[in-house]
């Protein structure tokens, strides 16, 4: 299986180091064969991978790649740790990706850059890779660091675009306040362990949860807490959770197929991935737990209402990853890891399909992005209608859908959670992920109506070309469908009740499984499926779309209305409760002054100006006022001569 | 009686005064050289003096000397003067201030 | 070849090449065919000492924390004077770095130096030799001698083809690390009047009082601090920096400022380790200064090579606080991981802002502008460049997978098990770091383009693409694989923090 493993990793990476750096010579044709052979290739094998996992009876497998570095007894490796978990993320993300190569085809069809965004898209699934098949911490923040560094690249994709260099700049510097977090989380657990091992960190879990970190002087704070909290923070950077969510948003200045894949589907649920990863850590700290939960379930509901006021459309899906990543991250704190997952897995796949319709339509509209210029798409776009009709459904948890599946076990899991009865955490982050389900339909269907029903906004010259996008991009679209369909129903028992994951997710022993709970009242996906419209989630979702399509379609003069009479807060949830002013003026500029103040004030004046010019000067000063005495008249020296010679004399004859 | 210390009085004198001569003239160079030439002759009043005093002719001896030593200063010193005379024109003391710092 | 010479050639080649260049001259006109053969010597010269340096690579034994390669002769024996060279651990990979560096810098210079090229590469080239010298140097006269020469070669390089304000720049720089040197120079005749030699072994050995210890570290810190640079004697970096032609600044950057954090590691520790201990806090703090505050200086830099002289002293910054952690670790390790730390960041540091300066002498031998204002869109007609640049920036930023990781990493490990706030305050870099760095990347290389001169670049040539390949290959090779840099290093500095540990005071 170690060459798979290397094959799955390096094939990606390969095909990257060629187009990249011989795209002239290879041509476009050649860039996209080569990255999509690479993709493919992984892709097939991380299907084996997991067959071998779940059907052929491979056990997990722990193996070091090469020593990155051996120093004062800690041991720095690259490796690969293969289990059901990562095996599943593989598939995922390689999946997603290779679905994103074709239709990038179409997408980027006229770009210039045409050879460069493949080498970036298969550079990208290669640090995914080595990201979730890590099996040590350097490994981790190196793939952790890496997809960044793509996304970065990405987001500027069309660098002579202004407000895409500063999403890309954004977006890389926010993620860098996570990864400082990260880094001392990491550090931490060096610090306790000496080692970067996930197997022998996790064999000194107790270990640490035993410690205690004087992070404060006087104060002794649980170690394991601290180290939590602060890889959480790394993870709030990577998921874009509250407050650190702000660069998701700008990040679709990207090319779409990038939004798809990196800020929809994988890159942005490496933070879901890590916690999961650390449940053994987690576990142990209920305090960590509460901080995920609650920043979570603010994530989950808050951005959610934010997607109501969007007018782009793939800002209006930027801000419903966000609500969905909140979603995931209260499973994490409900110590549901696998329905994390679960919803991860999901939420992949319709919401790369949502993505990839948008792209679609903006392709259509040649490059309009405002959803109040479409409208009655429908007729002209069929198969991008349906597959998005399938992803907003997904999105919202329609039963038998895929989002249904994870979703509503999502909100079951958090509802019985080991928070019940525990207070404040417990109503914020149910009654968060319970009102959620409402605005995510509300704003889903808004968006599904604006776009594909009602009058036709457009301009005529827009609407003579309007016409299905050719088979690369629908291709992947009806792919992606698919699965956005029918694999929650396939694979929920299996991943949530099987004990799927088996050792890579662990829970707590002292707290009752709130999803082995969940399980012994399990009668089937069927079961679940008739039991839906009995249940507050589905009403609530009804709702939602029943409400978009009142307001938007049948009486769109309400909107028009609240938003005059309520502009307080429609322009709170415009500026989106003012976090993107907080960041930029707030700490960018802040940081820029204080820059400012400590160069020209700090070095320029003090240290420069008065102790190093001014040890110059004062020495000049001094040279200056010696320098009188140099009169150059005999007589001054002569006399001076004497008056020496006297006070020397007198000294010799009267005080000695 | 004109004992030790009336030499040793005039002799101050003469010192000072050639001092005087050096620090507060700012005419002449001729002025200061003779000055030099006077302080020298304190100082020789002084070894007469002494030699007196205590018997010893060795101190007389060495006025001779100085004398000598003095007359030949002399000389050379009038010999600098000519030449910076004939460079500057002038010999004034407060125009000969190229050391200033 | 004689292996046993190894160093004495490593070091008189370049310097007596670097002479027979200088005699020889460009005959006054630089696009005489004089000119041309004069550079081709001298990149021969550079060539061959680094392919002789190899030579210390592969004879260097790891497993030893001895000196390698030594050679003892007298020198001037009525002072007890040895001409004592040897190499361990600590210091081999510095003499790599600079055989490495100053073929680059003589490639780098090919065509752009356009007045007296064959003297300009003499220079660099008896720089190289005396920079060998300091690092090999087991005798504090000698030691001394070659770290005041080193100045000599420096000082000409800004002060003859500097830019506009070299003068300033130049006399700054020389009264800034002579005056610290001077103080290090008495501490060795301080130390040959306790021991009766010059040998640094005899000085390490030799039981020094606390008082003693004190004012010695005192005269080291000086020399040593100036040279690193750290807070708050740093700002002669950045003028000088910035009046020094491209290949000053490479080699200032990648090799001199070098000098300073391997005294510390060479003098300070080990002679003095008490004194170390006392003023560990303060070195500390320092560090931790030169890291913030500086980061948050660079952010505002309107000059590019300010910029990056800024983030030189803030990612030195790491190097000295690497080195100062071991008293406040408690446990059994983690002092080790601080020192190697330092000094693999030394090392990458040498290959990234080697790198960066060179970039930046890419974009002014052809708009003759350091100003980040007058640049932008440069991808736009210099792709390739703008590729190298892009990469070295992430380098800078200390982007996993690059050789400026892998220092930061260590350190910030080091210093959380010494205290949280150490680490707290020195991952700042991950922030601040990133933010000069690709700030200045977004206004200068992204972007559309700015304005005509921008839309005539043209992109690298030949020449530049190759010292720039060069470079970006072995900032990935050390950033994936450090292993042989950190092996290297591993025996000779487990020696010396149990050498550091051990109380001296007598």
């Amino acid at each position: 299986m170690y060459n798979y493993y290397l094959t799955i990793v390096l094939a990606p990476l390969i095909a990257a180091i060629v187009t990249g750096l011989f795209g002239k010579q290879v041509g476009r044709a050649g860039a996209h064969g080569l990255t999509i052979l690479g993709v493919g290739l992984s892709c097939a094998l991380s299907f084996v991978v997991l067959y071998q996992m779940v059907w052929g009876g491979a056990s997990p497998e722990n193996i070091s790649v090469y020593t990155w570095a051996v120093t004062d007894g800690l041991r720095m490796e690259v490796g690969f740790l293969v289990d059901r978990l990562s095996a599943l993320m593989m598939c995922v993300v390689t999946f997603v990706s290779l679905m994103v190569h074709i239709y990038t085809i179409g997408y980027m069809h006229d770009d210039p850059g045409y050879q460069r965004f493949f080498s970036y898209i298969s550079l990208f699934t290669f640090s995914m890779l080595m990201l979730v098949m890590s099996n040590n911490f350097l490994q981790l923040f190196f793939g952790w660091e890496a997809v960044g560094l793509v996304s970065y690249l990405l987001i500027g994709f069309w660098y002579k675009k202004e407000t895409a260099i500063f999403a890309n700049l954004k977006a890389f510097l926010v993620n860098r306040v996570g990864d400082f977090g990260f880094i001392l989380g990491i550090a931490g657990v060096v610090m306790l362990t000496n080692s970067l091992d996930y197997a022998t960190v996790f064999g000194q879990a107790d270990y640490i949860a035993g410690e205690t970190l004087e992070v404060i002087p006087g104060t002794a704070w649980n170690a394991m807490t601290v180290i939590c909290i602060l890889l959480f923070i790394g993870a709030m950077g990577k998921s874009a959770q509250a407050p650190l969510h702000v660069w998701l948003p700008d990040s679709m200045e990207g090319p779409t197929p990038i939004s798809a894949l990196i800020h929809a589907a994988t890159m942005v649920t490496a933070g879901i991935f890590m916690v999961a990863r650390m449940s053994p850590l987690y576990e142990l700290t209920t305090t960590a737990l509460s901080v995920v939960i609650v920043i979570g379930a603010i994530t989950a509901f808050f951005m959610g209402l934010l997607g109501i006021v969007q007018n782009d459309i793939k800002r209006v899906v930027a801000y419903s990853t966000l609500s969905q990543l909140g979603y995931m991250t209260v499973a994490l704190g409900a110590s549901a890891y696998s329905a994390a997952i679960f919803h991860l897995m999901t939420h992949a796949f319709f919401k790369a399909l949502l993505f990839l319709a948008a792209g679609s339509v903006i392709i259509a509209m040649h490059h309009e992005q405002d959803i109040r210029k479409m409208g009655g798409l429908k007729k002209y776009m069929p198969i991008t209608y349906w597959t998005a009709l399938i992803g907003s459904l997904a999105l919202i948890g329609f039963p038998g859908s895929a989002g249904f599946f994870s979703k509503d076990l999502l909100i079951e899991a958090v509802a019985d959670s080991h928070w019940k009865g525990q207070g404040a955490v417990y109503w914020i982050a149910y009654l968060s992920v319970l009102l959620g389900v409402f605005v995510t339909a509300l704003y889903s269907f808004r968006m599904f109506f604006l776009v594909f029903h009602g009058e036709e906004r457009m301009d005529a010259e827009t609407k003579s070309h309007l016409h299905e996008t050719p088979l690369v991009v629908t291709g992947p679209l009806i792919l992606l469908a698919i699965p956005s369909a029918v694999i929650g129903w396939i694979t929920v028992e299996a991943i949530l009740f099987g004990g799927f994951f088996g050792d890579a997710i662990v829970t707590s022993a002292a707290r009752p499984d709130v999803l082995q709970e969940l399980g012994s009242h399990w009668h089937g996906s069927l079961a679940l499926l008739l039991h839906a419209p009995m249940t507050p989630v589905f009403w609530l979702a009804a709702a939602g779309v029943g409400a978009a399509w009142y307001l938007w379609l049948k009486r769109p003069d309400i909107p028009e209305a609240m938003h005059k009479k309520f502009s307080g807060l429609y322009n709170l949830l415009d500026r989106k409760y003012y976090f993107d002013d907080l960041w930029i003026k707030g700490f960018a500029g802040g940081g820029r002054s204080l820059g400012n103040l400590l160069w020209q004030k700090g070095d320029q004046t003090v240290i420069d100006g008065w102790l190093v010019n001014g040890t110059a000067n004062t020495v000049g000063r001094l040279a200056g006022i010696v320098r009188q005495i140099q009169t150059g008249y005999l007589y001054t020296y002569a006399f001076a001569m004497i008056i020496g010679l006297t006070a020397l004399l007198s000294w010799l004859v009267w005080f000695r | 009686m004109i004992g030790l210390q009336h030499y040793l009085t005039l002799s101050a004198m003469l010192f000072v005064l050639s001092i005087i001569g050096i620090v507060i003239n700012r005419r002449n160079l001729i002025l200061i050289l003779m000055c030099i030439e006077l302080m020298l002759l304190a100082v020789n009043f002084n070894f007469i003096a002494f030699s007196r005093y205590l018997g010893d002719e060795l101190g007389q001896v060495f006025v001779f000397f100085i004398l000598t030593v003095a007359a030949a200063e002399a000389a050379i010193g009038l010999a600098i003067l000519v030449v910076l005379f004939r460079n500057k024109r002038s010999i004034n003391v407060q125009e000969l201030n190229e050391m200033k710092g | 070849m004689e292996l046993s010479n190894l160093l004495s050639i490593l070091i008189w080649t370049p310097i007596v090449g670097g002479f027979v260049i200088l005699a020889l001259g460009d005959g006054g006109d630089a696009e005489s065919s004089r000119a041309g053969l004069m550079r081709q010597a001298s990149l021969a010269v550079s060539v061959v000492t680094f392919l002789i340096s190899i030579l210390l690579y592969t004879g260097f034994d790891t497993t030893t924390a001895s000196m390698q390669f030594v050679e003892r002769v007298p020198w001037i024996e009525t002072l007890n004077v040895y001409y004592y060279l040897g190499v361990d651990g600590i210091s081999a990979p510095l003499i790599l770095l600079t055989t490495f560096i100053t073929p680059l810098v003589v490639i780098a210079g090919w065509n752009t130096i356009k007045i007296r090229p064959a003297q300009y590469f003499a220079a660099f080239l008896i720089l190289e030799g005396l920079m060998v010298g300091v690092f090999s140097a087991l005798d504090g006269i000698l030691f001394y001698v070659f770290w005041e020469a080193m100045l000599v070669p420096m000082f000409l390089i800004i002060g003859v083809w500097g830019g506009a304000r070299r003068i300033y720049a130049t006399v700054k720089f020389f009264l800034y690390t002579f005056l610290g040197s001077v103080l290090m120079l008495v501490a060795f005749i301080y130390l040959y009047r306790v021991t009766g030699t010059y040998d640094l072994f005899a000085f390490m050995e030799a039981p020094i009082s606390m008082t003693a210890q004190k004012l010695i570290f005192i005269g080291f810190l000086l020399a040593f601090a100036v040279k690193v640079p750290m807070w708050p004697v740093h700002t002669w970096l950045p003028d000088a920096h910035v009046e020094a032609p491209t290949g000053g600044s490479v080699i200032l950057a990648a090799i001199m400022l070098k000098m300073g954090g391997y005294g510390f590691v060479r003098l300070s520790l080990p002679i003095v380790p008490d004194a170390s201990e006392y003023f560990a806090g303060l070195m500390i703090a320092l560090s931790l200064i030169a890291v913030v505050y500086i980061g948050f200086v660079a952010l505002m830099q309107k000059d590019m090579k300010k910029l990056i002289a800024y983030s030189s002293i803030a990612h030195m910054g790491f190097v000295t606080l690497g080195f100062f952690l071991n008293w406040h670790i408690g446990g059994d390790s983690g002092a080790v991981l601080g020192i190697s730390g330092g000094m693999v960041q030394m090392v990458s540091h040498g290959l990234i802002s080697g790198a960066m300066f060179l970039c930046v002498g890419v974009l002014y031998d052809r708009m003759h502008s350091r100003m980040i204002a007058d640049y932008g869109g440069v991808a736009n007609t210099m792709p390739m460049f703008a590729a190298f640049m892009v990469l070295f920036a992430m380098a800078n930023a200390g982007l996993p997978g690059t050789s400026g990781f892998v220092g930061e990493f260590m350190v910030i490990i080091a210093s959380f098990k010494a205290n949280f706030w150490f680490a707290f305050l020195a991952a700042t870099t991950l922030v601040l770091g990133a933010a000069y760095t690709l700030w200045m990347i977004k206004r200068v290389v992204y972007g559309d383009i700015a304005n005509d001169k921008v839309a005539a670049l043209k992109d690298l040539n030949s020449r530049e693409f190759v010292v720039l390949s060069i470079l970006a290959i072995s900032v990935l090779l050390v950033g994936l694989w450090p292993a042989p840099l950190v092996d290297m290093m591993n025996v000779t500095i487990e020696n010396l923090v149990s050498q550091i540990s051990q109380p001296k005071v007598g």
